[in-house]
Parts: C-alpha cells; sequence; structure tokens
C-alpha cells in the first residue's frame, strides 16, 4: 500500500500542478472487511467489503476544500484533483487557514496481524457455531456477530509528509435471550487471537440465566457497579468536548473549567494513541504525531486537544487530534485510557450492601450539554446486589445522569481492559462503584 | 452501469446459487458548511461499487467491491458465494423468499434544479448570509450553517429476470445558533436539528425553506433561553410541532414495526419490539383519531423514503400500521413477509449504498393529517408546547421512550404564556399514542427528513421520511430528564 501510495501521490501533484496548484495533501484509505451476523442460533446476515477511497485537499490562498473518489484509474485521479482545486477557489478565503503540515517522526506501534487480515468465512462460521452451541446448551437464543477487518491509511502532502498505518481489527459481541432476561458480552482486538468467543458466549448465557424472573424495583438514586463496557459507553461521550475548538466556540462543558477540579480525587485519564490495549494511527488527520494528553489528573482538567488551527489561535503546540481538514470539528482525543484502582468486581459487590450491578448501557443521549446530563437505559443484565452478592434480576431502569456528578461519586476502581460497547469507541477503563447514580424511571420489562 | 451490474449477475450465476441480485450504484455528494462567518466542511465525494447478494445452501452471502474491474467482480461473486456456503454449519432453516414478478424499469426522482448545478460559492454565499444575520445577535457564540446534497443511480438486476434503474436525488438545508453564558448552553435549530430539513428534491428545497428570514428569530430564541423558567416537572398536556412528532413516529412507531426487528434479526445491537407477533389486529396502538401507514411511492411526498422499487426489486407501497388507532401492519421483506401471513413483500427493503446489504428500513412512516384546526390543537386549557428535537433515547423494544426538546411554551387557552427551557417528556409508546387527542389538519402537514437512522451490523445509516402535523397528546409525563 505504501508504494502505491506513493505513486498514487505522485500523480496527484502533477494534475495539481498542471493546474497551477502547489499545496496538495491526499488521504489513501483502503478497508476489507467482513462480518458473521447471527441471530436465532443460526448465521442470517453475512458479509464482506472492500473498497479503496482516494481523497485530495487543495490549499491555495488561504482556501482549501476536499474531493474524494473510489476510483483510482488515470482519468478519474486527475478529475478528482481538479474537483479540489476547483472548489477551493470558489470557497471563501481564511486568514486563519494553516499552510500543510510539515513532515515528522511517529512513534511506532504495531497493529496489523496476519491471522486476522486472513481470516476466512469458514474460519467465522465455526467460532460461531461454537458460540451459539454454548448458548444452545443453555437452552437460550443468541445472537451476535464476529467481523475481521483490514484498513490502511496513507497520507501524503507536498511538503513531505509521508504517513502510512495499517491495522487489523477483529469483533465479537453476543446477546444470549432466555424467556424474560438476556444477557450480553462483546470484546474488540487487533489480533482475533485475543478474542475467546466461546468464553464471551458462557458470560452472556450466564448473566441471562441469572437474570430471569427479573424484579421490578423503584426508580430512584442506588450505588451502582459498572462493567467496564458500562463506563465505557457512558463516561465515553464525554471526550469530544476536551477539544479546544469546542471549548472556543462555546459547545463544549469544559468552558470556564480547564485547570479546575472537576471530577473526583481518583479520576485520572489520559490520552495514550501509543498504549499497548489502543489502536488507530499514531497521528492525526493532517500528519500531526500523536502526543499523550493528560486530560483529568487527579479530578483536575489539565490538558485538552488542539488541532494546528485551534494550536495557532491559541499560541499552544498542536497534539495530534485534528480530523483532516476541511471539518466541522477541530479534534478530539480518540485514545482514552482511564486510570483503574486496586479493586474487583467481585471486591465491588462484596462490599455492597444494597446496590445494582450493570452489564451495559443503551440509547445514550445528550440531555444537558453543559451540565453533561445523560439519559439511557439498562440493558442485557441488570442484577441486584444484596448484603454483597448478586439476589436477582431486575427490570431495566432509565438513567438521567449528570457525568460531572458521577464522576465525583466514584468510590472503587478495578483494574482496566480494553472494552467494547456499543454506543463509542473501544476504550481502556475500569470498571467502577458509584454511590447515588440517578435512576429516574423503569421500564416494563 | 446496466452493463456492469448484469456482468456481475452473470459471475454469481452460478452452480448451486438459487438466487442472485446486484446493485450498481454510483454516488455523488456535497457538503458545504459554514461556522461563524467562515467557510467549514466544503467538500465533495463520488462513490462508485456493486453488492451482490447470493443464496447458496440456503443461507445468504454478501460481497461488495468498489475494485470493478473483470477480476474483482468475479472475486466479489466468488466471495459472495463463499460466504454463503460457510453459513451451513449454523443454519436451522434454508431461506425462503416470497415470489415477486419481475420488472423492467427506469425512474428519476422529480428534481426541479440540480443542486450540482449550482457552483459552492453561491451555496456558501447563502449560507454566510444566514450565519451573518445568526451573529448580528451579539450573544451567539456558535453560528452553523450547511447544506448537503447527494445523487444517486442504482441499477439492481436479479436472476428473477428484474432489471431496475433508479436515480434519486436528496438535498438538505438548516442552521442553528448556540448560545454559551454563565455555565448554560443553549442551541435553537431551523428548520429541525439533524442538519435542517431533508427532502427528495433539488435545491429549489433551500428556496422553499427560507432560511433567512427566520434566522434573527431563532438567534433571539437561543439567547433567551438563558433567562427563561427550568420546564416544570409533573403531569402537563402535551403539544408537539411537526418536526418532534416525526422523530416521535420514527422511534416509537416505525422501527419496532419492522418486522426484522419483531423476529429477533437485530436482537444483538438494536434489539427487538414490544410488538410480538401476537399483536397484530390485536392492539389498540392509539387513540381513534390515530392513522399511520408506511408509504415509499411518490404520492405521499419527496420524503427521504420515496423511491419506484426497494432494493430486492419490490416496487413501491403503501402498507396501512395504525388505522383509526389499531395496529394492522409491519414493514415487511421478501424473506420474512410469510412470518405474517402475507404473500408478497410490502418493500421496504433498503441499503446504505454498494457496500451494504438491504435490510428492512423505514420508507416515509407518517401519521395522517387529522381533522383539527391548529387552533383547536393549541387551545387546551393549559399545556406544554414543544419544538425542535434536542435528545432522543428509547429502550431495546421500543418501548419505553425519552426526548428532549430545544424550547417550550406553557400554553393557557391557546396562547403562550411564558417560554420555558430544557423541555422532556417521558412515556410508554402505547401509552402516548392512546392519549393522542388532536391533529392538525392537512395544511400543517409536512414530510421531514430523519437522515441518520442507524441500523444493522456493520451499521447503516438511511434516510427516513416522517410527516405529520402539530398534535395534542394529554396527561404526557414530562420533565424527569432533569428530575431526581
Ligand atoms: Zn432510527
Amino acid at each position: 500500500m505504501a508504494d502505491s501510495a506513493e505513486a498514487i501521490f505522485g500523480q496527484v501533484v502533477d494534475a495539481a500542478r498542471a493546474q497551477g496548484v502547489t499545496e496538495v495533501e491526499a488521504i489513501l484509505a483502503s478497508d476489507t472487511s467482513a462480518l458473521t451476523r447471527f441471530a436465532n442460533n443460526a448465521i442470517h446476515q453475512n458479509v464482506s467489503e472492500r473498497n479503496t477511497q482516494l481523497s485530495v485537499r487543495a490549499v491555495i490562498g488561504g482556501r482549501t476544500a476536499r474531493a474524494s473518489t473510489n476510483r483510482l484509474d488515470r482519468e478519474r485521479i486527475v478529475s478528482v484533483v481538479e474537483q479540489a482545486i476547483a472548489i477551493t477557489r470558489l470557497t471563501e478565503s481564511d486568514s486563519e487557514l494553516q499552510p500543510l503540515a510539515d513532515p515528522a517522526a511517529y512513534p511506532e506501534v504495531n497493529r496489523w496481524f496476519e491471522s486476522t487480515a486472513d481470516a476466512t468465512p469458514a474460519e467465522r462460521a465455526r467460532a460461531v457455531a461454537e458460540a451459539i452451541g454454548a448458548v444452545e446448551a443453555a437452552g437460550q437464543t443468541g445472537a451476535g456477530i464476529y467481523s475481521t477487518e483490514e484498513s490502511c491509511f496513507a497520507l501524503l502532502n507536498s511538503r513531505g509528509v509521508n504517513a502510512s498505518y495499517r491495522e487489523t481489527t477483529a469483533r465479537f459481541s453476543i446477546t444470549a435471550m432466555a424467556g424474560d432476561s438476556s444477557g450480553w458480552a462483546k470484546a474488540g482486538a487487533c489480533d482475533l487471537r485475543d478474542l475467546n468467543p466461546l468464553e464471551l458466549a458462557r458470560t452472556a448465557a450466564r448473566k441471562a440465566s441469572q437474570s430471569s424472573a427479573p424484579r421490578e424495583l423503584p426508580a430512584g438514586r442506588y450505588t451502582v457497579i459498572l462493567e467496564p463496557a458500562a463506563v465505557l459507553d457512558l463516561a465515553g461521550q464525554m471526550f469530544a468536548d476536551f477539544s479546544a475548538t469546542a471549548i472556543r466556540e462555546g459547545r463544549s462543558f469544559l468552558n470556564d473549567r480547564i485547570g479546575k477540579k472537576v471530577f473526583g480525587d481518583n479520576i485520572t485519564i489520559h490520552d495514550d494513541a501509543s498504549h499497548p490495549l489502543q489502536s488507530g494511527a499514531p497521528f492525526d488527520g493532517e500528519g500531526v504525531p500523536r502526543r499523550r494528553l493528560t486530560l483529568v489528573d487527579g479530578g483536575v482538567v489539565r490538558d485538552i486537544a488542539y488541532c494546528r488551527h485551534a494550536a495557532a489561535l491559541a499560541g499552544a503546540a498542536p497534539t495530534g487530534h485534528g480530523f483532516p481538514l476541511p471539518n466541522d470539528y477541530g479534534e478530539t482525543p480518540a485514545n482514552i485510557v482511564i486510570s483503574g484502582g486496586d479493586s474487583s468486581v467481585e471486591e465491588m459487590l462484596a462490599s455492597t450492601e444494597r446496590g445494582i450491578l450493570v452489564t451495559r448501557f443503551w440509547y445514550i443521549r445528550e440531555v444537558d450539554p453543559y451540565e453533561k446530563i445523560f439519559t439511557g437505559m439498562t440493558r442485557d443484565g441488570t442484577f441486584l446486589v444484596e448484603g454483597g452478592r448478586v439476589t436477582a434480576g431486575i427490570r431495566n431502569f432509565r438513567f438521567n445522569q449528570n457525568l460531572v456528578e458521577m464522576l465525583s461519586n466514584v468510590e472503587s476502581l478495578s483494574a482496566t481492559a480494553r472494552a467494547s460497547g456499543e454506543e463509542t469507541f473501544d476504550m481502556v477503563v475500569p470498571a467502577m462503584k458509584v454511590r447515588d447514580f440517578n435512576f429516574t424511571e423503569v421500564t416494563r420489562f | 452501469m446496466k452493463d456492469l451490474a448484469l456482468r456481475a449477475l452473470d459471475a454469481a450465476s452460478r452452480a448451486g446459487v438459487t438466487y442472485a441480485d446486484v446493485r450498481a450504484i454510483e454516488t455523488r455528494d456535497r457538503d458545504v458548511t459554514t461556522r461563524n462567518g467562515k467557510a467549514g466542511n466544503v467538500s465533495c465525494s463520488e462513490s462508485q461499487g456493486i453488492g451482490i447478494r447470493a443464496l447458496a445452501s440456503g443461507c445468504w452471502g454478501f460481497a461488495a467491491t468498489s475494485d470493478l474491474t473483470k477480476e474483482g467482480i468475479e472475486r466479489a461473486a466468488a466471495l459472495a458465494i463463499e460466504i454463503a456456503r460457510s453459513g451451513a454449519i449454523a443454519k436451522k432453516e434454508d431461506v425462503a423468499l416470497a415470489p415477486e414478478a419481475s420488472y423492467q424499469a427506469t425512474w428519476v426522482s422529480p428534481c426541479a434544479i440540480d443542486p450540482f448545478s449550482i457552483p459552492v460559492d453561491r451555496n456558501l454565499a447563502a449560507l454566510l448570509a444566514v450565519d451573518a444575520e445568526l451573529r448580528r445577535n451579539p450573544a451567539i457564540s456558535l453560528a452553523e450553517t450547511a447544506m448537503r446534497f447527494v445523487w444517486q443511480r442504482q441499477v439492481f438486476a436479479s436472476t428473477s429476470g428484474s432489471l431496475i434503474d433508479q436515480t434519486r436525488t436528496t438535498s438538505g438545508a438548516g442552521f442553528s445558533a448556540l448560545c454559551y453564558k454563565n455555565g448554560e448552553i443553549q442551541k435553537r435549530s431551523f428548520p429541525n436539528s439533524v442538519g435542517g430539513q431533508h427532502q427528495l428534491k433539488g435545491y429549489e428545497l433551500v428556496g422553499e425553506l427560507d432560511l433567512l428570514r427566520h434566522a434573527p428569530r431563532i438567534a433571539e430564541e437561543a439567547v433567551e433561553l438563558h433567562s427563561a423558567p427550568q420546564c416544570p416537572e409533573g403531569e402537563f398536556d402535551l403539544i408537539l410541532d411537526s418536526s418532534q412528532l416525526g422523530l416521535q413516529i420514527h422511534e416509537s412507531i416505525g422501527h419496532p414495526i419492522e418486522l426484522d426487528r419483531v423476529l429477533g434479526s437485530e436482537a444483538n445491537y438494536a434489539g427487538m419490539s414490544f410488538l410480538t407477533l401476537d399483536r397484530l389486529n390485536h392492539l389498540r396502538y392509539g387513540s381513534e383519531i390515530v392513522n399511520v401507514v408506511c408509504d415509499a411511492r411518490l404520492e405521499h411526498g419527496p420524503g427521504l423514503g420515496t423511491f419506484a422499487f426497494d432494493d430486492e426489486g419490490v416496487p413501491a407501497q403503501s402498507t396501512d400500521i395504525i388505522r383509526a388507532g389499531e395496529f394492522v401492519g409491519y414493514m415487511t421483506s421478501r424473506e420474512t413477509a410469510a412470518a405474517v401471513g402475507e404473500k408478497r413483500s410490502n418493500g421496504c427493503m433498503r441499503a446504505d449504498g454498494w457496500a451494504r446489504l438491504p435490510l428492512i428500513r423505514m420508507t416515509n412512516v407518517s401519521l395522517l393529517a387529522g381533522e383539527q384546526s391548529l387552533d383547536e390543537v393549541m387551545g387546551a386549557d393549559h399545556a406544554i408546547y414543544m419544538e425542535t428535537n434536542r435528545s432522543w433515547s428509547i429502550d431495546d423494544k421500543r418501548y419505553h421512550f425519552q426526548f428532549g426538546c430545544e424550547i417550550a411554551w406553557e400554553m393557557r387557552n391557546g396562547k403562550r404564556v411564558r417560554m420555558l427551557k430544557n423541555p422532556s417528556y417521558s412515556g410508554i409508546s402505547t401509552e402516548f399514542w392512546n392519549a393522542c387527542a388532536a391533529i392538525a389538519g392537512r395544511e400543517h402537514w409536512t414530510l421531514w427528513g430523519v437522515p441518520n437512522c442507524g441500523k444493522g451490523q456493520p451499521e447503516q445509516v438511511m434516510g427516513t421520511g416522517h410527516g405529520a402535523s402539530p398534535a395534542r397528546f394529554r396527561k404526557i409525563k414530562i420533565g424527569s430528564a432533569y428530575g431526581g
């Protein structure tokens, strides 16, 4: 891919020169993925896709715009360059627009595995059949996915940036359904050998049987034990706000909160693209190396992400978290690592007189952008904890929870793990025990 | 394009393949946005590819590729068949399809002004004028405007002999004003959040929306919300504007009537449905004035769910979903229709581009206009009137929901008494629709576009249409989003 990216970029540069334009950037992204989906204990949707996209950005006198195509013959390459230049010339000039980025060195990461790139439909089907077997053996119905993916990404510009990256990803997710209850488990990894579909199926089946005949509890404030997937999907909602652009535009909850103690002493959060459990390229959408950020240190908000534009406005250094230009967001941290503690889910249960164990949350949406109130539901394994152990499954709750308050009420944290949910990207997070979690309504199942 | 589709179909028509279809698709789109007086995202893209769906060994396989060389197409066809066969290890029964005639058709959606004929600088000039109007109000922290245009041509070919060539053009435009002040963010959008209004139209939509005229009021409301009292918590009569009602239909009617979801296909991701098969024709979904259809035909209007044929070659239809309050229909596909005793699919299979498999998706799921005047809808003794969606969340059976809106007013005898901030309401889908007391007439009915409906694994994003007019609901739980 690196060779073909350079060859294509050569054609891009030539086509731009023919139009009298010297400042160009190209992104070549190619993706091959497959997903075996099952429901009702049978494979029902079994798909694959393959695509390569070339996207070209021109910079002309403070103007910039982007054109993309997935047709990579010589004629289309010339035409996408011409289009990028044509629409660039028609945009408004901006004195703050940054010139193209300069070359830089990137940290080395290896997140590409042959095992995953070469996974076959038969391999996925066998693992799925085995997982279904485990759920069926428990007298339950299973649904889920097993996916494998290989993606390659190269960013080159006329100032000499030549950044390339490839990675593989495998994901397995399963929901086990019993008569009046369900359980869920999911994991993602760069190497499929780090996944254990059968183990995940057994976890989901165990949660489904443990939560059968759910009791209805009144809504109210409860101590909760949030498994890593629940922590991820809820806490994960706030990181787009650790963005200099979002703060400047008034849309971040960190306005007037930087440098202040916002969360509890036990909350420390980094953004770290090089973390061994993380994934993603070590550079951003303009080719700036990703720097490690201390977003929250002992509850105090410290670093925020800066794209090159935001950095220039603030007189700061770019942190390598920018999106490809032009965009409407600026930047975001994308390799979140929430520091853990010395507890465990078992210890959290044992220390809880009365509380609720949450496997996952669902349909999380922002209710208030500055108070950072989020609403959503519990799903697939919500349990009553009494006298230090799980005593029953319970009907699902709706929560309306202020995240600032939640991360100030954390009583203990477990060791960290790479967690996968359905509401945000994978992060490295601990399980958390949180007091006074705000369940506002209960549903009928 | 036709050649391409037929070549791919040929490649997939091999021994042991009992059915196959191909969609060859070419897409062009353009995004133009502004932020605080500057050009934001100005970009365009084109994409071409084929998606091949093959039935072999009683299982589906699907392979999509952008490699349209002879080898690329053959590789994709072979992969679709290999994938189908691999599924036999975890098969319960063979896939069976409801019969459907074959069609040779060409259809182009109505489009008065080709949006791609308008130069980008004209898009920007129109949007920057709106932006300037919003920021004339000094308290606005962020003014955002957007236009989006998509052109897509799709050729569908199947081994049952269909060859269908469809071209659709959709347009969208809107703006928002955000005001940050004293530890509080308030935002107003026009004509809707989700980037504005989106329809199956050309550039004429932009003119119809008359964005500039509404900019000063929207900016003013974003600022005024800061000094408005908090929406109270309690049980009140609730009046919804037609855009919020459109989303209410989407979440509490549109998703639960997806038959694949009812049957468990989405159990691991989007979830299932409270509308189990025994409920069909045996559930009072809403009050007697509630009539809902799922209608993909052009007669229904220029919706994001309007087409001539769905993505498995079934003609656009109108299906009654709720008739005088009774639940009478699901959205189906060729594979699922038999589960509800239907002999034929009602044409709701749609795919997100060439790279994804068709799934049962909403077309235009609309609440038919009522017989009340707008004054009658607004004219309760005491009610809360909410406009423009801010947050939406519903459980995985689509039963318990909570919505937040950007703005509300307390109403007495049809008059706005005071503005209220941070309004929200919650309830149970069927209880909510049974509380429907008044629906405004046809002249207040708008076919809204939801451009961002997610479903499936890998996730597919689809545009759906929802017609609605303002309506009033009795004794709804209000304000619990900020409760506790
Ligand atoms: Zn949706």
